[in-house]
């Protein structure tokens, strides 16, 4: 049955070329080519008025260019000088254009090794109960496909009939392969990962080019990529800022007459670009794209740009306990029997009410036993094995000769026993609860109707999570721990991770209604999960992450998936979030300071003929006006390609609190940004005079 | 000298401080208050409901641009039949009706620049009922639209009452504390009479016209209320304004007084006390930088008088020599500072450099700034700057727990730039023509900073005259008027219509990842917001005008 296949290859081709892409200098030359082509068709003014700061750049450029065919054609003074302005006009929209295209590029290299995973397949559709083969590309919302052993899934969708192990590497990176059965939490399946063994029928849930991936393509090659709520109100500021800067130089036209002089029209233009925020106006598209290239590098496909920016205003983390604070499954660390009952006995009987039990809590068990009674590979014997339920809440065997051996939750032994006409001793809830103050989980054993004592079981943190813990609380995020244990369990188990608050014994509607709460209070929670009862709390919280390993609905209702379904990814998304924001002020605000400079560069160059006391404010002692002028601009355009590097990765985070990440910022951006041009434009400057061009 | 800067600046921070605390009382009296009670009871018999109703933010700006519209119709109407009203003693004409509307709106929006002199032009009826009346409920107006705004800021959807609170500051707030000022400054030697001008015969056998008024009364609200506008044309610079040096203290003081006590009176009503702090040391920076910098530069030479054998050790050029250049120079700063616009010295004899304070000061219009409309003002500073740094630590900026998002962005910038638009845009029309350019006295740098300070000071509702303008023609007053009157509403309805934005949404609670608005830090981010904002859009007309003229004048 096992059809040999060489197709192993694609997937690690791929998963190479993105770590790749991830780990790759900015400027690569394939991408730095393809951006360069683009940045041209992007001169377009209907697609430049969407940038204001960028528009009125390319206006002024124009308006240059105008002027400068004018002086040619009537043979003015200073054309060299002129026309030298309008060349650096020129590239200073190229370089905003380039600083777009180029993080369009990267997130494109990107997805564009994720879509070579759906390639076009052929696939076996089930119509009225006969099989015909369509192209993966036909498959509409509803169809059913039968997907056979060595076959590549062809859509997104879920699985209603049968179980397979599903290699899905080519998404998560993960090689271990996975289980993808019909109903419960694990019967949804993406689209280009591959079924190892068995076969499944799978009900296509997205119409092709409808899938997450889709989505995400779109969204970072800009196709349907709409400004951010952040972005636009920025967006706003700079055009505002814009309008001012137009006024301050508009007007000093007609003030130059009252002193008797006329400006020329380049130098105002000069001075007008130079003093808006074009540096900002330049990079926000970048800043933007780049944030959802750093939400695809993790592995997380966002479905909305807007909720990559809002995961950085997340105040509480709604985190599982098993996977993500403590490492998967609990063990077996001690026993405590009741007064009366021997160790050895309760070992013994605990050992055999496991046999049957495949779970790693199971297995902890017997290996405990055997450790503690010294013995090793105990035989189960001839027993029947009563295997867990979610009703009966117990497991156990029953042996031929009537010994009936059962573990479960306390209270359900308890009541079992009692029902059977035992005598339950007082102890027993006190054994119990002193078990669970200590952050275990009490489980009760019991042998027919006599209670024997109680297993612990312990959870074990993960290395630093704790640590992880207070770095987050000092960004100032609350961290909710969710877990089934009972009360005290989780209370001691919150204490030793340092978590803020948790939610014991949580079934899917306990969550809903604390996110409810927490959002009453103003809170924007964010939360993870997988099961299909999840879905009404992934829709409910303002950041909801479904696993890619969850079902359908699950991932309908989050408003982001991830590949690697890795519940610590929610941290990541945050600072992601917030490294975007950051960004943006850090680079808006390096972009005004800058104005400081230029400002003591060019006044005095447009005045000093008129009034030459002005001269003394020509702190650089720049060469001439036209150099003092030129300086300026060609430092205003050539920051912007200087700067794409932190446009694109994101300034510098460290989790640390609000306070005194604003001192570092502003001393950076605020600080440097007034102090940077005073040095660069007396470099330019003293350049420009070596040349000698004006 | 520092005796002087330190009484005339410590004494109305510590008067501030238990006046903010009666102003919040008076003007939210709360629920137990049995003077709430009384005041609303009057109210409501008298105006009806409509008096003491609470009121959304829109329809609170209704009731007060609806307010002012009736008081600018009034007093237009007292200014053009002045000639036939009584309380006319010296028989005063009228009036030419570019100057009546200049007059009406310079008055209705708290600026008092005047275009004409009091003493020569105006009627007792038209000082008292006309004038008078407008100081005191145009400072009220800018105090119901601070209280408004604090409101809102402080969560709640309804804003209060506009009518409420104007009489409540007029009658509890304004009229005492003006009341108190004038006694004052009668026991100091100003006039208070209703008789006419006296006709003296001098030793030389000359006869000379003394004229008086009921000057002590409106002097004290002209103070007070940030309003400026004079009896006499030389404002505070004439001995009946302002006759002793105790009356120049007591003037100083009340100056600042009310503007300052406003900062408190905001803490109180949104309940946050640090934030008042923080934003009442940021202006009070500003300020102690101001003044020093003023007597400082007013400390050297007048230019044209240098290396001349009368030279003496500080500019006494425009200065009254019964105050000295000290005080001289700190009223310039003060009343800049403020939107007062009285003047104890020509600001035109002030050194060139100097000229640059107050102008900055206008520019800037937030430190303490107008009888509550100075603290509207710094609201848009500290919301871009919320802005702008807010996204520093990484979340959507927020102020007060409130997000600030592209709405509120979009109000605030029109509102940042109404004021440079009027300034610049108006200094740039007269600059360019005869309107402007052939009313100066002076050529060249200090030309041009006659024509930019008339505008700054009608744009910043200052009302102060750097004069050597021939100011007093249709044209100026006609755009004078208009700038004034644009200048002094849009920047109260767009940042209310801001808060009131902002109150809608539902409040962030705070954590370590909130950027706080009540430390050093965000102090000096406002400090940073509105140095950097003003110096960039009005550095070139500086340079171009003060700076300018300064080393022009020193090359000699």
């Amino acid at each position: 049955m096992m059809k040999n296949n060489p197709l192993p290859n694609i997937y690690d081709q791929a998963k190479s070329e993105r770590r790749q892409t991830r780990t790759s200098s900015i400027f690569e030359r394939e991408l730095v080519m393809s951006a360069l082509g683009r940045s041209l068709v992007m001169l377009d003014p209907r697609a430049m008025v969407k940038n204001p700061v960028m528009f009125v750049t390319e206006a002024g450029a124009v308006l240059t260019t105008l002027i400068a065919v004018l002086n040619a054609t009537t043979g003015a003074l200073h054309q060299n000088y002129t026309v030298a302005v309008m060349v650096i006009l020129w590239l200073t929209v190229m370089f905003s254009n380039f600083a777009e295209a180029l993080a369009e590029a990267r997130g494109k290299a990107q997805t564009d090794s994720l879509k070579r995973t759906r390639q076009n397949t052929v696939a076996r559709r089930v119509k009225d109960g006969k099989e015909e083969s369509v192209s993966s590309d036909e498959l509409r919302e509803g169809d059913r496909v039968i997907v056979l052993t060595g076959e590549t899934i062809p859509g997104d969708g879920e699985v209603v009939e049968g179980a397979a192990m599903v290699d899905e590497s080519a998404i998560t990176g993960e090689s271990a392969p996975v289980v993808r059965e019909a109903g419960g939490d694990r019967s949804g399946v993406v689209g280009g990962t591959r079924v190892l063994s068995d076969h499944i029928v799978v009900r296509i849930s997205v119409s092709a080019g409808n899938s997450f991936l889709d989505k995400m393509i779109a969204l970072v090659e800009g196709a349907i990529r709409q400004k951010t709520p952040n972005e636009l109100a920025l967006t706003v500021t700079l055009a505002g800022l814009t309008l001012a800067f137009l006024l301050v130089t508009g007007t000093l036209w007609p003030i130059g007459k009252y002193f008797g002089i006329t400006l020329p029209v380049p130098t105002l233009v000069a001075l007008l670009v130079c003093l808006i925020p074009t540096t900002i106006g330049a990079l926000l598209s970048a800043i933007g794209i780049a944030g959802m290239d750093r939400a695809l590098s993790a592995n997380v496909l966002a479905k909305s740009g807007k909720a990559v920016e809002l995961a950085g205003d997340i105040d509480t983390l709604l985190l599982d306990k098993t996977g993500t604070i403590t490492i998967g499954n609990r063990q077996a660390t001690d026993y405590f029997p009741l007064p009366g009952i021997s160790r050895e006995r309760l070992a013994t009987v605990a050992m055999k009410a496991s046999f049957g039990d495949q779970t790693p809590e199971g297995k902890s068990i017997i290996i405990l036993a055997e450790k503690m009674l010294g013995i090793r590979g105990a035989e189960d014997g001839a027993g029947t094995v009563v295997q867990f339920s979610a009703q009966t809440r117990m497991s156990g065997i029953d042996f031929p000769d009537g010994q009936s051996l059962r573990k479960g939750a306390p209270d359900t032994l308890i009541n079992y026993c009692k029902h059977l006409g035992g005598n339950v001793s007082e102890q027993m809830q006190g054994l119990v609860d002193d078990v669970a103050r200590k952050g275990m989980t009490p489980i009760a054993v019991a042998d027919g109707k006599e209670l024997l004592g109680v297993i612990a079981l312990s959870d074990i943190l993960k290395p630093g999570i704790s640590l992880r813990f207070a770095r987050l609380r000092a960004m100032g995020l609350r961290v909710v721990m969710v877990t089934g244990d009972n009360p005290l369990t989780a209370a001691a188990i919150a204490a030793q991770a340092g978590v803020d608050d948790y939610i014991a014994e949580a079934r899917p509607e306990d969550k809903l209604a604390y996110i409810r709460k927490e959002q009453q209070g103003g809170r924007l929670l964010a939360m993870m999960g997988d099961g299909t009862n999840d879905a009404p709390a992934l829709a409910q919280a303002d950041i909801g992450v479904a696993m890619n390993s969850g079902t359908q609905a699950a991932k309908e209702a989050g408003n982001m998936v991830d590949l690697d379904s890795d519940p610590t990814k929610l941290i990541e998304i945050i600072e992601i979030g917030k490294q975007l924001l950051m960004t943006r002020g850090a680079l808006t605000t390096f972009s005004i300071a800058n104005d400081v400079a230029k400002y003591f560069a060019i006044i005095p160059a447009m005045f000093v003929l008129a009034i030459p006391g002005l001269a003394v404010l020509n702190i650089m002692h720049l060469a001439t006006p036209e150099s003092a002028i030129l300086s300026s601009l060609i430092f205003n355009a050539i920051i912007i390609p200087l700067l794409i590097p932190i446009a694109i990765k994101g300034v510098k985070y460290r989790p640390m609190g609000a306070d005194a990440t604003l001192r570092k910022n502003l001393i950076i951006y605020g600080f440097g940004g007034v102090v940077v041009p005073f040095a660069g434009i007396k470099l330019i400057d003293m350049l420009i005079a070596l040349t000698g061009l004006v | 000298m520092l005796l002087l800067f330190l009484l005339v600046l410590i004494v109305p921070v510590l008067l501030s401080w238990p006046l903010g605390y009666a102003m919040a009382r008076v003007i939210e009296p709360g629920r137990g208050s049995g003077f709430g009670r009384l005041t609303s009871g009057v109210f409501s018999k008298v105006g009806g409901l409509a008096a003491v109703e609470e009121q959304e933010w829109q329809r609170y700006l209704f009731s007060m641009i609806m307010f002012n519209v009736v008081m600018f119709v009034f007093v237009t109407i007292i200014l053009a039949l002045q000639q036939w009203l009584p309380l006319n003693p010296d028989a005063k004409g009228p009036l030419e009706a570019s100057l009546i509307f200049n007059i009406a709106a310079s008055f209705v929006t708290n600026t008092n620049l005047q275009h004409y002199s009091g003493e020569v032009s105006m009627s007792y009826f038209s000082q008292l009922f006309g004038l008078m009346w407008l100081q005191f409920v145009s400072a009220a107006t800018g105090l119901s639209a601070l209280a408004a705004l604090a409101r809102a800021l402080g969560g709640k959807k309804t804003v209060g009452n506009f009518y409420s609170d104007l009489m409540r500051t007029t009658c509890f707030v304004l009229l005492p504390l003006a009341l108190l000022v004038a006694l004052l400054l009668l026991a100091g030697g100003v006039p208070m009479t209703l008789d006419g001008a006296v006709i003296a015969h001098t030793l030389e056998n000359a006869t000379q016209t003394i004229v008086r008024g009921p000057v002590a009364a409106l002097e004290a609200i002209k103070q007070l209320g940030t309003n400026g506008g004079g009896w006499f044309g030389p404002n505070s610079a004439h001995p009946f304004e302002n006759p002793s040096f105790f009356t120049n203290m007591v003037a100083c003081i009340s100056i600042v007084l009310i503007p300052m006590a406003a900062v408190w009176m905001f803490g109180r009503i949104t309940g946050r006390m640090r934030d008042a702090v923080v934003i009442f040391s940021v202006m009070m920076a500003l300020l102690v930088l101001k003044c020093g910098a003023v007597i400082w530069l007013e400390g050297a030479p007048a230019p044209a008088l240098a290396g001349l054998p009368v030279e003496v050790v500080s500019n006494l050029e425009g200065k009254e020599l019964r105050f000295g250049y000290g005080a001289g120079a700190l009223w310039a700063a003060m009343t800049t500072a403020t939107s007062n616009g009285s003047v104890n010295c020509m600001h035109d004899s002030l050194n060139p450099l100097t000229a640059l304070v107050p102008l900055a000061g206008m520019w800037m219009n937030v430190v303490f700034g107008g009888v509550g409309v100075g603290l509207i003002n710094m609201f848009i500073f500290i919301i871009v700057g919320v802005f702008i740094c807010g996204m520093m630590v990484g979340r959507t900026p927020e102020y007060f727990g409130r997000k600030v998002e592209t709405r509120e962005m979009t109000l605030a910038l029109l509102a940042l730039l109404v004021h440079p638009a009027l300034i610049l845009g108006g200094t740039a029309l007269f600059a360019a023509t005869p309107a402007g350019a052939g009313t100066v006295l002076n050529s060249g740098a200090h030309g041009f900073t006659e024509i930019l300070y008339e505008f700054t000071s009608a744009a910043a509702n200052n009302g102060s005259g750097f004069e050597g303008l021939g100011d007093n023609t249709v044209s100026w007053n006609i755009a004078t008027g208009m700038v004034m009157l644009l200048a002094r509403y849009i920047p109260i309805i767009l940042p209310l219509a801001i808060a009131g934005s902002l109150s809608e949404k539902k409040p962030v609670p705070v954590t370590a990842g909130t950027l706080r608005t009540d430390t050093l830090l965000f102090g000096l981010i406002i400090l940073g917001s509105v140095v950097f904002i003003g110096a960039l859009l009005f550095l070139p007309v500086a340079v171009l005008g003060p700076v300018a003229d300064h080393l022009t004048v020193n090359m000699h």
